[in-house]
């Protein structure tokens, strides 16, 4: 008699389809090991957001009372596995319901194994991943986040390799040839197969990992939140520590989005002709105005859209790059203007030691470059 | 030939019309003394659209407004979603509204009615009471404006138009008061109020302006230069919390009631007790409850029956929401069974009474000697409730309140055909 969930973590609206189809799996795959299951999302990401961290959840049971047991609850906090189908959300999970940036494996159960679709090697995610109480296993499967849109699904393997992991490191949720019988595709079955024989998980102490206090806030309670369903304005302009003049757009000082990010953008303050286009285009109006009138991309509120990369006229001033080249979220401008040697050398690496990938927008010609790219 | 519509418009002494004086009498409808209170309310935005018998209040106002005794902005909508709607935002940025419906043309505000309430949004508006389509009926039934019933809206019943006006300013304060915010519809029976005339004090601009301090919304107020966001989406983490505000401002609204009568009591000499009227209830074994001008007959038949020594009282419930627990129990508690004539209905409900003898029996049952309660459902779509209708009313309640064959889980209709 047991029962065991899943979560998955995902990017709202780019990966939706594959996170549904992973639960889905799942469940699919325990009724042929005599089981049954229940697979859903959690109702507060909805509507989605683009890139907007979201989860959906398998649970699995051996006996319908087990699994109300185990539904009784808002959100599984105890689950098997966590798989997070984009490895920036290493860094964390913000969900658009905003409570802070919850860790990527709070709520993976002591042993329970984390298993990321990613290139990179286990060490360089679990710099990125925040320490755990509890000893638990770090996964991945070989691969770039595969991103797709709304109404269409990229069917590149990710949702099948990923289910031939999971028998792997959580055979005890579901069976290889459980997973294998659900698949009638053979391409599929020799990818779920690789999967499989490919993923060897790595054992995680406690004392590894980013140590970071996670970002959190209280939520106000009925005596001391505004009435009337009113919600405040910031004032117009909010100081800026350690700099004298330039401006700071008012923000919500609990409204941050590091986690949102899954490429931020590198600015060539040399080239740079202050023509002021990307901080009118941000949508987020994540530009600081320096003192000297530069535009400094905050990264507290910068979502990775790449809106500035693509409506910059000038050729070689703002690149987006992988989120996963960064480790904290300092002043470009600051930076640079304590040295610009070095600033310049930074800039240089981050631009040519560039990880692979999308952030998912498609920007005026973006699509056509893609296409283009992709025939070549 | 047609005189040309200038020569038949009335001709007023604005100068006069605006002037502080005493209180003035006259002959008019409860529409009229709805239109009148407005007026004296120096409300700033009013939206119409035409249905009876609420629309008899848009022609008074309208008129006044052609008359040039009264300045507002004045606009009729193209459905009653616009109507409230339009409401809803000018009360958002500050400005003292006016408003109202009757029938399926409340219900059609629906969405609009219950983020009024959502938003704490203190809009006055007036509900001819009539019946719900099918079948297409001008008639009176309250279900209308009960519909909103859980929603926030205060809700008051008036039996004359000298209540009617009284009532809408009173809902003004009450309304606009900072600790509740929260709208207000003024219940008036179609046909029987909204389209009768009578006799009616109507006070002064002075008076009113004493009694009734202007709208402030205070920070609340949507104003370029207080920028603020109302009406955001929110989930699960923020709904409970905005729901309890909303509890506890409806929880409050009970004070500013009390607090209101008694200034109004005080300053025009009239407006009896907040939230019911008891009529002939000191010595009363039982009695009868209901709401709106079904008071008349009911009164008319207590006395009769008084002349013939029966102790029956009448109770009169004017405030529907805030509901008057308090005051219900205290008054109730004493008499051996009691008769709620409902004029709604609320298909497969307990004992398939109606709304307001629902809520009545939840007040009684903390109560350790409670009376017996018998339901009654009568004058539905305009049916007019006579006198030997009441009688027969009462005569089961004796009955009940002596433990005769009177059916306590069930209710009673009342003047139906079989």
């Amino acid at each position: 008699m047991s029962t065991s969930s899943v979560e998955v973590v995902y990017r709202g609206i780019f990966q939706k389809t594959l996170a549904k189809n992973v639960c889905r799996g799942i469940v699919f795959a325990a009724k042929k090991d005599g089981r049954i299951g229940i697979a859903f999302g959690r109702y507060s990401d909805s509507p989605e957001r683009n890139g907007i961290p979201a989860k959906q959840f398998a649970v699995v049971a051996d006996t319908e009372e087990e699994l109300e047991e185990h539904l009784s609850r808002y959100e599984p906090d105890n689950n098997d596995v966590t798989i997070c189908a984009d490895d920036t959300l290493c860094k964390g999970v913000e969900s658009w319901a905003w409570y802070g940036l919850q860790p990527i494996n709070k709520l993976l159960k002591p042993d329970g194994t984390l298993l990321v679709t990613s290139m990179r090697p286990a060490d360089s995610l679990i710099r990125d991943i925040h320490r755990k109480a509890v000893p638990y296993n770090l996964a991945t499967v070989k691969g770039t986040a595969s991103f797709s849109g709304l109404w269409v699904y990229k069917d590149d393997h990710t949702d099948v390799r990923l289910l031939g992991a999971l028998a792997k490191v959580a055979p005890h949720v579901v069976s290889l040839d459980a997973i294998i019988e659900g698949i009638g595709d053979s391409m599929k079955q020799a990818s779920v197969r690789k999967a499989y024989d490919m993923v060897e998980p790595v054992p995680v102490a406690v004392d590894q990992g980013n140590d970071e206090v996670p970002y959190e806030f209280d939520l106000p309670g009925y005596t001391t939140m505004e009435e009337c369903l009113v919600i405040r304005g910031m004032d117009k302009q909010q100081d800026v520590p350690g700099r004298d003049g330039g401006y700071v757009p008012a923000r919500n000082p609990t409204f941050k989005k590091y986690a949102t990010r899954t490429m931020r953008p590198v600015i060539n303050f040399e080239t740079c002709t202050k023509c002021t286009i990307c901080w009118l285009q941000c949508p987020d109006t994540c530009f600081d105005v320096t003192p000297d009138d530069y535009y400094d991309a905050n990264m507290e509120a910068c979502c990775g859209c790449g809106v500035c990369e693509a409506v910059c006229p000038v050729d070689q001033c703002i690149t987006m790059i992988n989120e996963e080249a960064f480790t904290d979220n300092a002043s470009q401008w600051e930076m640079w203007s304590k040295d610009k040697e070095s600033y310049s050398k930074w800039l240089s690496e981050k631009i040519s030691e560039q990880p692979a990938r999308s952030h998912g927008f498609h920007h005026i010609g973006q699509y056509a470059e893609e296409i283009a790219h992709e025939s070549t | 030939m047609n005189p040309p519509k200038s020569a038949t418009a009335k001709k007023v002494d604005v100068q006069a019309a605006r002037a502080p004086r005493s209180e003035s009498e006259e002959l008019i409808s409860g529409s009229e003394a709805i239109s009148h209170a407005v007026k004296l309310a120096d409300v700033d935005v009013i939206t119409a659209y035409p249905i009876r018998p609420y629309d008899t209040v848009m022609q008074y106002v309208s008129q006044m407004i052609a008359n040039g005794e009264f300045d507002c902005e004045y606009i009729v909508a193209e459905s009653e979603h616009s109507q409230f709607e339009i409401v809803k935002h000018a009360s958002a940025v500050g400005a003292r509204v006016f408003c109202g419906s009757s029938g399926v043309g409340w219900l059609y505000a629906f969405e609009a009615l219950a983020v009024t309430a959502g938003l704490r949004l203190p809009m006055v508006a007036m509900v001819g009471n009539r019946a719900l389509d099918d079948p297409g009926a001008f008639g009176v039934e309250h279900n209308d404006a009960l519909s909103v019933r859980d929603l926030g809206w205060m809700l008051a019943w008036v039996a004359t138009a000298q209540e009617a006006l009284d009532t809408a300013l009173i809902a003004y304060r009450v309304a606009e008061d900072s600790r509740v915010f929260l709208p207000c519809a003024i219940s008036c029976d179609g046909a029987f109020l909204t389209h009768s005339q009578s006799i009616v004090k109507v006070p002064s601009q002075q008076m009113v302006d004493n009694f009734l301090p202007p709208y402030d919304r205070g920070d609340k107020q949507l104003h370029p230069d207080n920028p603020i966001t109302v009406a955001p989406q929110a989930n699960e983490d923020w709904v409970m919390e905005i729901r309890r505000q909303n509890d506890m401002a409806a929880r409050r609204a009970r004070e500013v009631i009390i607090e209101a009568y008694d200034d109004f009591n005080n300053q025009f000499g009239r407006g009896g007790e907040p939230f019911i009227e008891r009529y002939m209830m000191e010595d009363a074994e039982v009695a009868l409850v209901g709401m709106g001008t079904l008071a008349m007959p009911v009164k008319v038949a207590v006395r009769k029956m008084r002349q013939e020594g029966k102790k029956v009282g009448f109770l009169r419930v004017r405030w529907f929401r805030p509901f008057p627990t308090i005051e219900l129990q205290g008054a109730l508690s004493g008499v051996h069974a009691v008769g709620v004539i409902d004029r709604d209905y609320s298909f497969g409900s307990t004992f398939h009474s109606g709304a307001l003898a629902n809520e009545l029996r939840s007040a009684l049952y903390p109560l350790a000697n409670r009376p017996k309660v018998v339901s009654f459902i009568a004058g539905l779509g305009g049916r007019e409730v006579s006198t030997d209708n009441v009688i027969d009313i009462t005569g089961r309640v004796f009955a009940a309140a002596n433990g005769g064959e009177i059916d306590d889980q069930d209710t009673y209709w009342i003047g139906v055909r079989e």
